[in-house]
């Protein structure tokens, strides 16, 4: 879709935050010029229309309690479709990338315990029948940016 | 360590399905949890100053923003250097993530990762170039993305 001047203002003030008040759309209508309403109609279809994944409360799966871990996987080219639709139906795999190296399959995966990650990991193995994973849990975060400024022009 | 209680829990579930489009969002969550809207608000205050809401904002799609190629550097830094050179690749603006995570050397030499956003794969590579010049690491590798085959956002709590 294609993003007019405002957009690209709302998605920056929405990307840096909402405030965190009972009408929250207006104090952003208020910054911007425009009317709640308005707010909310761009919003709507920013939303719908995929350029916003998620509005709200982005959350820090560690201090939930999950436990999470990259994991690489070496797939033979003419399985990687079969393989995708078996890693992809675990609802803890919420991101997962084709890269070009022999480790060629990049998954997430989030689960509630560190008991309930090996078990996982050794499902995963089993139900693909690729056995060549590469475990790669962070051991330090040193940066998470996920705000994209926009020219606002 | 943060242990959170089952009212905890069932915030999280109302949250994690996204701010409701209308005038008063809380609101709406607020009589669904049998919460006022003012205790809703004040125990996300919390949340954020515990640490497990990392940010209340708009996730987006970077690729409909123009940012198209992504590119994973992973570098292979001596144990002794990773915390100074990570620390130096955090503060780079086209370095949106930077993780040190566990090697497996010989065939995974690499322990320390970061994600870069470009325009174009020349851009990265330019980009990635500028980073080991300033960090002294030459070991490393770019590995762009050839095709997305999942992205969602995890829903907590659902078993």
């Amino acid at each position: 879709m294609s993003l007019d001047s405002m957009d690209r203002q709302l998605l920056n003030l929405v990307q840096a935050g909402l405030p965190l008040t009972p009408q929250p759309y207006r104090k952003l209508a208020d910054k911007l010029g425009i009317s709640e309403e308005e707010v909310l109609a761009r919003l709507k279809r920013l939303c719908q229309s995929g350029v916003i994944r998620r509005l709200g409360a982005i959350f820090d799966s560690r201090r939930v309690g999950y436990s999470g871990t990259l994991c690489a996987l070496k797939v033979p080219a003419e399985r990687i479709e079969e393989v995708a639709a078996v890693v992809n139906s675990f609802p803890g795999v919420t991101h997962n990338y084709l890269r070009n190296h022999d480790y060629n399959m990049w998954f997430t995966l989030l689960v509630p315990s560190p008991e309930k990650l090996h078990r996982t990991i050794e499902e995963i193995k089993a139900r693909t029948g690729v056995a060549d994973l590469l475990l790669l849990p962070a051991t330090r975060i040193f940066k998470i940016r996920v705000n994209f400024e926009l020219a606002e022009g | 360590m943060n242990v959170l209680s089952e009212l905890d829990k069932r915030i999280i579930r109302e949250l994690q399905e996204g701010l409701p489009l209308v005038s008063r969002p809380f609101l709406v969550l607020a009589d669904r949890l049998n919460l006022s809207e003012a205790e809703l608000l004040a125990r996300i205050e919390d949340f954020i100053d515990r640490g497990v809401i990392r940010r209340f904002g708009a996730a987006v799609r970077h690729q409909d923003l123009g940012f198209v190629a992504n590119a994973m550097v992973v570098w292979s830094v001596p144990e002794e250097r990773l915390e100074a050179v990570g620390a130096l690749l955090a503060g780079f603006d086209e370095v949106t993530h930077c993780y040190a995570r566990r090697a497996h050397p010989p065939e995974w030499p690499y322990n320390l990762f970061t994600m870069i956003h470009g325009q174009t794969e020349e851009e990265c590579r330019q980009v990635a170039a500028r980073l080991a010049a300033a960090c002294g690491v030459q070991h490393y590798r770019l590995l762009f993305s050839a095709a997305e085959l999942k992205k969602s956002s995890m829903k907590y709590f659902l078993d």
